[in-house]
């Protein structure tokens, strides 16, 4: 008797599960996709049909227009060819899902993107039992372990308010799409005074803001009157706006980052930035190791990231480890 | 040590050098004088204890803290790779305490918890570092572990320190500079003399600070020299290759101080009874060279290297590598300061004394004389010949001043000599490079082996170093600690000053300063260039 085939595979154009007949994210264009989440390295244009979470829709449909959706509510199965498919949150960004495959009597979940921190924009991580885990590692190391947000957020409050008082505007890089609005609606908790936002952001505010997401108020920059002295204000901008034209506006400003990757002091005074909040819409290595134990999994698939160390420390544990070079990570962190 | 965590993050993050100097003032205000002292101790680039009285190596770091945090062994140091810093690792991999223990000043964990652990058993001493581990918040955490590490490397210069004392204290900078150098002890004591408006003994027996020249730029200068003005303005002086010392002659007694700000007494003991023949107290700023009798150019640095390792040179040494100063400039004559005098006149009265005494081992640095900085550029062609390293540019009325300051001395070096050699090994490097590969090792073909001849760190741009570092990770071979060695493929070209033959370099050489001047893409590594052709160079 043949060895039973995996029920999902790297092929070309992304992964495949061969029972139902679908890819997952895939990073070519395929007949029929099942969709984790929005974010651009995840989700692209030119498949036949997008399988994907009712809450993701808003995201999809901003990023990219008009397609042929299915849409699925969290935990009821469908069919997709031999394969009983369903979508679980994965606490990621807005909509975020897992999706778990049964057939042949075999339990597969990707994990997508996720993070187990709580997240006032979107569903929280519920594990999945399973036996084969197919995970994101993109801080697969045990250095990266992360602050309590609500504390970061506070940082982020006092640091606005040093600048003020030194007259200078406080800009923080953010990525446009789920880390932005998450900081904004944990600030909401701990100040009223408005953020204000670049133009890359503001779309994506306005999307979460529509889907009943409770934030900060926000105004536009570009809304604001020529020549306005932007002292004390919280600037929320994408990283690209680093260094361009569009900061001149602020004269005196100081700068920060909000990302994961901030938890090293080098990698923040490698950019240059004045500041490093760490914050991140991926899980840290406790609780990537946590979240594998939590599914069962015998075996787990790494996807991106730093693959190499995960997959030596789960072997290590005897689970069987291995890495997919997968299309991945580019996006956010 | 809390108050001293949050100057070390301040100073971390401030990219300006008026917000770190404000942190600064802000510390030194608020510490206690004992906690103030041991800060200024390790702003100024000390270490808690010496390498032998280490309270802990780095081998015995990680085995602690692959104890404490519960991971693999190879996986902490994949961290420490991916960190490049190692108090910084054994701060990220522990989770912060769910509440810190009251403060203790810094000066506590130093001297009652730190210093006497100092060759004690191992157990005792990882138990007392593990306690700190679990008590301390990160920034604390992070702090402690650099005092076990080794120096801060915060980004702090000496000069920044000094002018934020000076403005706090009041005391004219040049005075707080002139009570630090040379050897002293973190005490309140200390610190308090060194506040003091009062004249101290001690200030009579210290050197003063050093004036240093910038490099004029472009490197070639030709056009920079010519934006100087008049020539007739400025004095010229051959560029020596040795050590800049002070010689001081104060009541009878002579000492030399390296700038280094080391003090070179018994090393040098032809220039001590030298000196002490000189007719009148004085304070001489010069180079330190090796030159053998009759000679009419130095002898190569590596021969001055050989004496400065010598606390007690024999008599052979001192026939081999007989030493002489070349004096610059006078900064005291009979105990008057002359350092707001115009050099000119300093220089004068330079002559005046160095003549009188007429002993070769004490000599006036020549002028080089230049009717324009076409003829100036002319004899800067021959430094190599002449074994100096370029030309000296003085304003002749300039004072002399403290640290490197822009503006009235200059020095134009010749063009470097250059190679193209091949990468062989790579490491992490320090404070804003931590976590990228830029230390470099090359090395040169000796038959059919690569053979190291030089580490470069400087002289690639922002983005290459990011591609050769993303290319480092990938093509690792083998690793030694932290260090990487990788294939030969990538050849850069490398600049230095000087070739040297030398004993103690498994090459044969040593190369002086030498720098990464480009990247050779076009360069395949079977035709980098062949030691032989770098020992033809050396002297």
């Amino acid at each position: 008797m043949p060895a039973p085939r995996d029920l999902v595979e790297l092929r070309p154009e992304g992964l495949y599960c061969p029972a139902g007949d679908f890819h997952i994210d895939p990073w070519r264009p395929v007949p029929r996709a099942v969709i984790t989440h929005g974010h651009g390295d995840h989700a692209r244009v030119g498949m036949g049909e997008y399988h994907c979470s009712v809450g993701s829709l808003p995201i999809l449909r901003w990023r990219l227009g008009e397609q042929r959706y299915h849409l699925h509510e969290h935990g009821p199965p469908f069919e997709l060819g031999g394969a009983r498919v369903s979508l679980h949150p994965a606490g990621h960004v807005l909509g975020s899902v897992q999706v778990r495959i049964e057939a042949g009597g075999e339990v597969w979940v990707a994990s997508g993107d996720y993070k187990r921190q709580p997240d006032p924009t979107c569903a929280p991580f519920e594990p999945v039992r399973c036996d084969v885990f197919i995970t994101e590692a993109t801080f697969g190391l045990p250095v990266y372990r992360w602050p309590d947000t609500r504390e970061v957020v506070r940082d982020i409050v006092d640091w606005r308010e040093r600048c003020a008082a030194r007259g200078e505007a406080a800009v923080l890089f953010c990525y446009a799409l789920g880390k932005a609005q998450r900081l904004l609606a944990e600030l909401a908790a701990v100040t009223d005074r408005p953020a204000l936002l670049h133009g890359a952001i503001a779309a994506g505010v306005q999307v979460y803001r529509d889907a009943g997401i409770a934030m900060l108020a926000t105004r536009a920059v570009a809304d604001e009157e020529k020549g306005r002295d932007f002292a004390g204000e919280l600037i929320l901008a994408p990283p690209s706006a680093a260094g361009s034209t569009w900061m001149r506006r602020f004269r005196g400003a100081q700068t920060g980052f909000a990302s994961g990757w901030m938890r090293l002091r080098g990698n923040r005074r490698r950019r240059n930035y004045d500041r490093g909040f760490v914050v991140s819409d991926h899980a840290d290595w406790p609780d990537l190791m946590r979240t594998v134990r939590e599914t069962g999994a015998r075996r787990v698939i790494a996807t991106h990231g730093s693959t190499d160390a995960i997959v030596r420390a789960l072997n290590e544990c005897g689970i069987a480890a291995e890495a997919f070079r997968t299309s991945f990570g580019d996006e956010d962190a | 040590m809390k108050r001293f965590a949050a100057l070390y993050r301040e100073l971390d993050r401030s990219t300006g050098t008026a917000d770190k100097r404000a942190a600064l003032v802000a510390y030194f205000r608020e510490a206690p004088v004992e906690d103030a002292a041991w800060a200024l101790w390790l702003l100024s680039g000390g270490k808690l204890a010496a390498s032998r009285a280490r309270i802990a190596n780095s081998r015995e770091l990680r085995a602690w803290i692959v104890a404490e945090s519960g991971q693999s062994e190879w996986l902490v140091e994949d961290c420490y790779d991916h960190v490049g810093d190692l108090a910084e690792t054994l701060a990220l991999l522990l989770d912060d305490p769910p509440a810190e223990d009251a403060d203790r000043p810094l000066h506590v964990w130093i001297e009652r918890e730190l210093l006497p652990l100092a060759g004690a058993d191992e157990a005792l001493r990882r138990d007392a570092v593990v306690r700190a581990w679990r008590t301390l918040g990160f920034d604390q955490r992070l702090l402690f572990n650099k005092l076990l590490t080794g120096a801060l490397r915060v980004g702090v210069s000496q000069r920044l320190v000094q002018q934020a004392l000076a403005e706090m204290s009041g005391i004219d900078i040049a005075r707080i500079a002139q009570r630090m150098l040379g050897a002293w002890t973190p005490s309140p004591r200390f610190m308090r003399d060194l506040l003091t408006v009062e004249e101290l003994p001690g200030d009579r027996q210290q050197p003063y600070p050093f004036f240093l020249a910038s490099p004029l730029e472009p490197a070639d200068g030709a056009e920079a020299a010519a934006r100087l003005g008049e020539v007739g303005d400025w004095l010229l002086e051959w560029k020596w290759d040795g050590i800049r010392l002070q010689l001081i002659r104060r009541g009878g007694e002579v000492a030399l101080w390296s700038r280094g700000e080391e003090r070179l007494d018994g090393r040098f003991p032809e220039i001590e009874a030298a000196a002490g023949a000189l007719a009148r107290d004085c304070v001489i700023d010069g180079e330190l060279l090796a030159w053998g009798d009759g000679d009419d150019r130095p002898l190569p640095f590596t021969a001055l290297q050989k004496r400065i390792q010598r606390r007690k040179p024999g008599f052979k040494l001192l026939a081999e590598a007989p030493a002489r100063v070349l004096a610059y400039d006078l900064l005291e004559l009979d105990g008057a300061d002359l350092r707001a005098w115009p050099l000119q006149q300093r220089r004068e009265s330079l002559a005046a004394l160095v003549h009188e005494l007429a002993d070769t081992r004490i000599a006036l640095s020549p002028l080089v004389e230049a009717r324009d900085w076409t003829e100036a550029a002319r004899s800067r062609e021959d430094a190599r010949e002449r074994g100096v390293e370029g030309l000296m540019l003085k304003r002749r009325d300039s004072v002399y001043q403290v640290g490197r300051r822009r503006g009235d001395w200059w020095k134009w070096k010749i063009e470097p000599l250059t190679i193209d050699a091949v990468l062989l090994y790579a490491q992490s490097g320090h404070g804003r490079r931590s976590t990228l590969f830029t230390d470099y090792t090359f090395g040169l073909w000796d038959g059919e082996a690569l053979v190291p001849v030089a580490k470069a760190y400087s002289g690639l741009d922002d983005r290459e170093i990011l591609e050769l570092d993303r290319w480092i990770r990938a093509h690792t071979l083998e690793r030694f600690g932290p260090v990487r060695s990788v294939p030969a493929l990538h050849v850069f070209e490398l600049g230095f000053e000087a070739v040297n033959r030398s004993s103690r370099h498994k090459s044969g050489i040593a190369v002086r300063f030498p720098r990464i001047l480009r990247w050779r893409r076009d360069k395949p590594a079977a035709e980098a260039d062949r030691l032989d052709a770098l020992k033809a160079l050396a002297r």
